[in-house]
């Protein structure tokens, strides 16, 4: 039933260091889990050495010199390097984030550098979110409307109607939230988890959409929704500043608004 | 796809009917409002259990008695019992689902909580019961 030590896959090691340049002056260390499916290695750790003088401000900015100058092996997913794709979110100091988003200078000591936690990983700090993404899929993130739009022109809403969004429409879908919910470490395969949820509750607080209802009936799950125990993690988490915890507490509201 | 070892493939459904499954229960609602209600109405509940029993500090077992076989209190200690165990097994039924995910001894675990649950409620209500009637 319950296992008290970690495979020995997962266990992690003490890998290679990387010194600084001579003549570096301002020198942080990276520590950054590495893991390779084809060198038949367990995990390890490796250590990078950065002169700050001559790197960007931004974890991904230490990243990218590191693959750049130091070891052309370090894979990691990144793209717009202003917090808008969502591709670079890991684990930095111990908290889910996006690394273009996280300050270097936030990191007191060494910056300890992990992919997301508790979901498969590909390589180093590219974490499969194969699951994530299917949930997202079910909950069918899209406008659902039998009345057809009105002819050459967008369909209404007040500007009370499209403020219910904000807050909502924002997640670009990281998943730092959901990595960081124990509920979905331990039931991820059943519990849609909290990015999912938003989502789900950004098109049940859409006034364009008509199918609030069947919505609602597809998140009434002991699993799919009431795993969230209201942790916070996923709030306390969120490189956008979202409130994924509060859109839960929102759909369990509509849920018993229904029945009342 | 690189980092998905053969051996790690137990299924070849696609990942949208796995996530999907058997589809949603349709139920949680009932399980997750009783929760909340339970614990509001425990609030003045256990206050009064709490205050009562101070005040029947030193007493003997006749006073104690006596004061359960009222009507007032006796009612009362029974809505206290009621709450309690209801809220007692909601929140047993959480804890084994968030953390026993084998599906017999999941099965096992609930209906093990829910069976001692209940013992303990009945003989909480008819040892009041005994004392009003």
């Amino acid at each position: 039933m319950a296992t008290f030590t970690l495979p020995a896959n997962s266990r992690i090691g003490k890998g290679k260091t990387f010194k600084a340049p001579p003549g570096a002056r301002r020198i942080k260390e990276f520590r950054v889990y590495r893991w390779d499916p084809d060198d038949g290695q367990t995990p390890h750790i490796d250590t990078y050495e950065i002169d700050l003088d001559t790197c960007g401000p931004m974890v991904l900015d230490a990243l990218i010199k590191i693959k750049n100058e130091t070891d052309s092996t370090l894979t990691f997913r990144r793209s717009c390097r202003e917090g808008i794709c969502g591709s670079c979110a890991m684990n930095i100091d111990g908290t889910n984030t996006l690394a273009c988003l996280k300050p270097i200078e936030e990191v007191k000591d060494a910056v300890a550098i992990n992919p997301l936690p508790h979901m498969p990983v590909v390589k180093d700090l590219v974490p499969d979110l194969t699951q994530p993404y299917a949930q997202l899929r079910a909950i069918e993130p899209w406008l659902k409307s039998d009345t057809p739009p009105p002819p050459d022109a967008e369909r209404r809403q007040s500007r009370e109607e499209r403020a219910a969004l904000d807050g909502l429409w924002e997640c670009i879908l990281c998943f730092c939230c959901s990595t960081a919910c124990p509920s979905y470490w331990w039931n991820g395969d059943r519990y849609l988890g909290p990015a999912v949820l938003l989502a789900a509750y950004r098109w049940i607080a859409d006034s364009r959409d008509e199918s609030t209802g069947e919505r609602l009936d597809a998140l009434e799950d002991p699993f799919k929704l009431y795993r969230c125990h209201t942790i916070m993690n996923c709030t306390e988490t969120c490189p956008k500043g979202l409130n994924p915890a509060k859109a839960i507490a929102e759909i369990k509201k509509k849920l018993v608004e229904r029945q009342v | 796809m690189a980092g998905k070892d053969s051996d790690q493939v137990r299924t070849m459904r696609s990942p949208l009917g796995r996530v999907r499954g058997l589809g949603a229960a349709r139920s949680g609602v009932a399980h997750w409002w009783a929760q909340r209600l339970t614990a509001l109405a425990l609030v003045p509940l256990s206050l009064w259990f709490i205050g009562s029993i101070i005040a029947l500090a030193g007493a003997d077992q006749a006073a104690a008695a006596h004061w359960a076989g009222h009507t007032v209190n006796a009612v009362l200690l029974l809505c206290l019992v009621l709450a309690t165990f209801y809220h007692m097994q909601l929140g047993l039924q959480v804890v084994i689902e968030d953390y026993i995910h084998t599906e017999p001894s999941r099965l096992a675990a609930l209906l093990a909580t829910k069976s001692v649950v209940m013992l303990l409620a009945l003989a909480a209500l008819i040892s009041v019961l005994r004392l009003a009637l």
